[in-house]
């Protein structure tokens, strides 16, 4: 629904589902249901829906650790496996969850109620929500020793520029361009350098065959678009001193607005959500044969679109001045350690060997279909993903991808924005409206929030 | 226990107080309970609506965030929200569209369920109830799917008649499409409580008025639905009740339109500032203006009717 789910879907049975049963018939009084919504809202009910999520570790008597990790990486307990084989003493137990944005729930509620997980792969855009609920331990005396492994780029997101340490990088998650090579050759589109060229594509595309789209401008995307903005220079949060500048926004974030607004109204681009069976359908049958997404798309693309394979190109993202080299991050996380785990250094150690151990990164990449952040690990991936083996510099393109990725600063409430995102142009999409009315109520919802929390805040 | 003359006064003690004793005793799990699972959630939830979390500084660190008296600003906020009022209007458009017409078919169907002479009798009374059975969550994907043009089975079905399936998410008949699901879901089970209730009328009440030259049509209009009034009254009470509490049906879907958005009926409004915003302060606070409405709601709904179909029995 909103935050990315890293491209790896919420499924729509997700657990937000599972509640009582509101039907028109239930038999419950007004009085005890609404106690119980109030119950639930008040989040007095453990949240969590994994059975076996006994929140913090326990160390046994005979000195053998449990960390507990919630990740939702797939394969990740093959991987974990390979740790546990080689540390009988402390022992990781993978505990899977359907998603970014589904995880974010129940972590903050989880860490609310004293009972998260030790672990948890946290998405870089809401490590500072986390951090500034004093969620997440700092582990730099035990990890700061990693930061020479890492782009500095990523880097920063993990300290958020302070000398604390809130998790270790894990995928760097630079945006592309896929395209269907195929189809772009049966209707003669020039694959796009620059987005005036992608535009151009889009407008000859309606006009030879209506109801075939460069992809969809999705409002339950938030990353997406705060990806392509990134891409465009802006900065939706910055801090100085102890004042935060929001800039959701700006001159940059409105010309990408306005120029997705035309793209829609013109036809080219489609403007129903992404990671619906539709889309997927529509993925896989040539109805979108364009995807602005991200170097973790080949996790997706078996599953979205497994017709597609060999069909589907990677490119780099279009341009805004021809030749420029820029582009914006979509997602990617880290791993981080809770506050209120008590193995604190044993998990850190595993978030380092996680991370940077070639093992384990190898195994992240084969298994688990994810960029490694790691610079080390990033050189020794050679073979392209399976989806992709038309593309033998898959991997090369990737790095290049990374090495121009947007600096970007994330802000204490990202959440609050992606879900006034999902509202707001949610209803523009639908309506073809205006793209930039919606830009300017997540800002003005932004700032509210913050004012109402305490922060000094002003606007951009 | 090995001094017989200890043992005695004590059994006599305990003789006397029993009869005090014991309802006190009976009733301790269920006050218990009451006060543990109900009494103090709701006095938990109550002080965290007059809370809010407050931070200094950017905000990053320990001890960055505090949380502090927010008397009621909670309400405030929540209450001169436009997302909320527009949501709230929403759910009572929702409830008249879904309680007449799922209560209208209930009734329908129980009456020509009750009517003799009606073959197939068990077999649609249980067709007609089995949706009931079918979890909310798995109901609204179904229909989901089938709302989805790209992959529902009846654009190919329509295109044969010459015809395209309308969108069924636009803003206006989102809200048709929801009720849709509830009024299918809904209705078997109100049909069964109607029927049950038609079932318990004299059957000499019925004999009386054919004698009498009633028809079916007549039987059913001045003395079935009469009679039935209070089960009348009472699914239509629980039914506004619930579906003023619609969740998992907007919820499930949400995710497949933009037209849903994450704060589209009151209770998700909840979830979302709660779950989504982090902000259990401000959906504490909503929850308590939802409880208090609902309890006002319902007991105004059950006197009202008490007076006119019970005559204040």
């Amino acid at each position: 629904m909103k935050l990315i789910p890293h491209g790896h879907r919420a499924p729509a049975s997700s657990p937000r589902g599972r509640r009582r049963r509101p039907h028109p018939v239930s038999i419950t009084g007004a009085v005890a249901g609404a106690a119980l919504a109030a119950l639930v809202a008040a989040g007095c009910s453990s949240s969590s829906s994994t059975p076996a999520s006994g929140g913090s570790s326990s160390a046994s008597s005979s000195g053998k650790v449990t960390l507990t990790f919630w990740t939702w990486v797939p394969n990740m307990d093959k991987i974990v496996a390979i740790w546990n084989k080689a540390h009988p003493g402390i022992q990781v137990q993978v505990q899977s969850q359907s998603g970014g944005d589904a995880e974010l729930t129940k972590l903050l509620t989880a860490a609310k109620a004293g009972n998260p997980p030790d672990l948890a792969q946290v998405e870089y855009q809401v490590l500072p929500t986390l951090v500034s609920n004093n969620y997440l331990a700092d582990i730099s005396k035990y990890d700061a020793g990693l930061k020479g492994d890492f782009p500095a780029g990523n880097w920063n997101q993990v300290t958020l520029g302070t000398s604390a340490l809130y998790g270790v990088p894990q995928d760097a998650a630079p945006m592309a361009l896929f395209y269907r090579a195929d189809e772009f050759k049966r209707y003669g589109l020039t694959v796009p350098a620059t987005w005036a060229q992608f535009a151009a594509d889009a407008a000859k595309l309606h006009s030879e065959a209506p109801g075939v789209y460069l992809g969809t401008f999705s409002s339950a995307d938030p990353g997406e678009f705060a990806g392509l903005t990134q891409q465009a220079g802006a900065q939706w949060w910055s801090a100085s001193g102890s004042n935060w500048t929001v800039g959701i926004d700006d001159a940059a974030s409105q010309k990408v607005a306005s120029y997705w607004q035309s793209l829609v109204a013109g036809g080219g681009v489609d403007n129903q959500p992404q990671w619906t069976a539709a889309w997927d359908k529509g993925m896989n049958d040539g109805k979108y044969i364009a995807w602005v997404s991200d170097i973790w798309a080949p996790s997706d693309f078996p599953t979205t679109a497994p017709g597609g394979a060999g069909k589907w190109v990677m490119t780099q993202l279009p341009q805004w001045t021809s030749g420029s080299g820029v582009v914006g991050n979509w997602g990617g996380s880290s791993t981080a350690v809770m506050a209120a785990s008590k193995n604190q250094q044993a998990a850190a150690q595993f978030a380092a060997w996680l991370n940077t151990a070639p093992a384990a990164t190898a195994a992240l990449v084969s298994q688990g279909g994810i960029y490694p952040a790691d610079s080390a690990a990033e050189s020794a991936i050679t073979s392209p993903p399976a989806y992709f083996s038309n593309e033998p510099d898959f991997w090369t393109l990737g790095k290049q991808y990374a090495a121009e990725a947007a600096k970007v600063t994330w802000g204490p409430d990202v959440n609050v924005a992606y879900t006034e995102f999902t509202t707001a142009f949610g209803s523009a999409a639908a309506s073809k409206g205006s793209f930039l009315s919606p830009l300017a109520q997540i800002q003005s919802t932004v700032l509210n929030d913050m004012k109402k929390s305490g922060f000094t805040v002003a606007a951009s | 226990m090995t001094n017989p003359s200890r043992v005695r006064p004590a059994w006599g003690a305990r003789t006397r107080t029993a009869p005090r004793l014991a309802p006190y005793v009976c009733v301790t799990p269920a006050v218990v309970l009451f006060v543990l699972f109900l009494l103090l959630p709701i006095g938990y939830a109550l002080f965290m609506s007059f809370q809010k979390s407050q931070v200094s500084g950017l905000g990053l660190g320990a001890g960055a965030r505090r949380q502090v008296f927010a008397g009621l600003s909670n309400y405030a906020t929540e209450l001169t929200d436009a997302a909320f009022t527009s949501s709230l209007l929403r759910v009572v458009i929702y409830s008249v569209i879904l309680v007449p017409v799922m209560l209208g078919l209930a009734l329908l169907f129980a009456l020509l369920l009750d009517a003799r002479r009606v073959r197939l009798q068990r077999f649609s009374r249980l067709a007609i109830f089995l949706p009931y059975a079918v979890p909310t969550v798995i109901a609204s994907l179904l229909w989901g799917f089938m709302y989805l043009p790209t992959v529902s089975p009846f654009p190919p079905v329509l295109a044969r008649l010459g015809l395209t399936m309308p969108n069924l998410f636009t803003t206006h008949v989102a809200l048709l499409s929801v009720a849709n699901i509830g009024v299918w879901g809904g209705t078997g089970f109100n049909m069964i409580v109607l029927y049950t209730s038609l079932r318990s009328v004299p059957a000499e009440l019925y004999e009386a008025a054919r004698i009498d030259g009633a028809s079916q049509t007549q039987i059913a209009l001045r003395i079935k639905i009469p009679m039935i009034a209070p089960a009348l009254v009472l699914t239509g009470v629980f039914s506004v009740i619930a579906t003023l509490q619609v969740f998992n049906e907007p919820q499930t879907l949400a995710p497949l339109t933009n037209t849903i958005s994450p704060d589209w009926m009151p209770l998700m409004r909840v979830y979302d500032l709660a779950f989504n915003d982090n902000d259990v302060y401000g959906a504490a606070a909503l929850s308590m203006m939802i409880a208090v409405v609902m309890f006002i709601l319902s007991y105004s709904l059950l006197r009202v009717s008490n007076r006119r179909v019970f005559q204040g029995r």
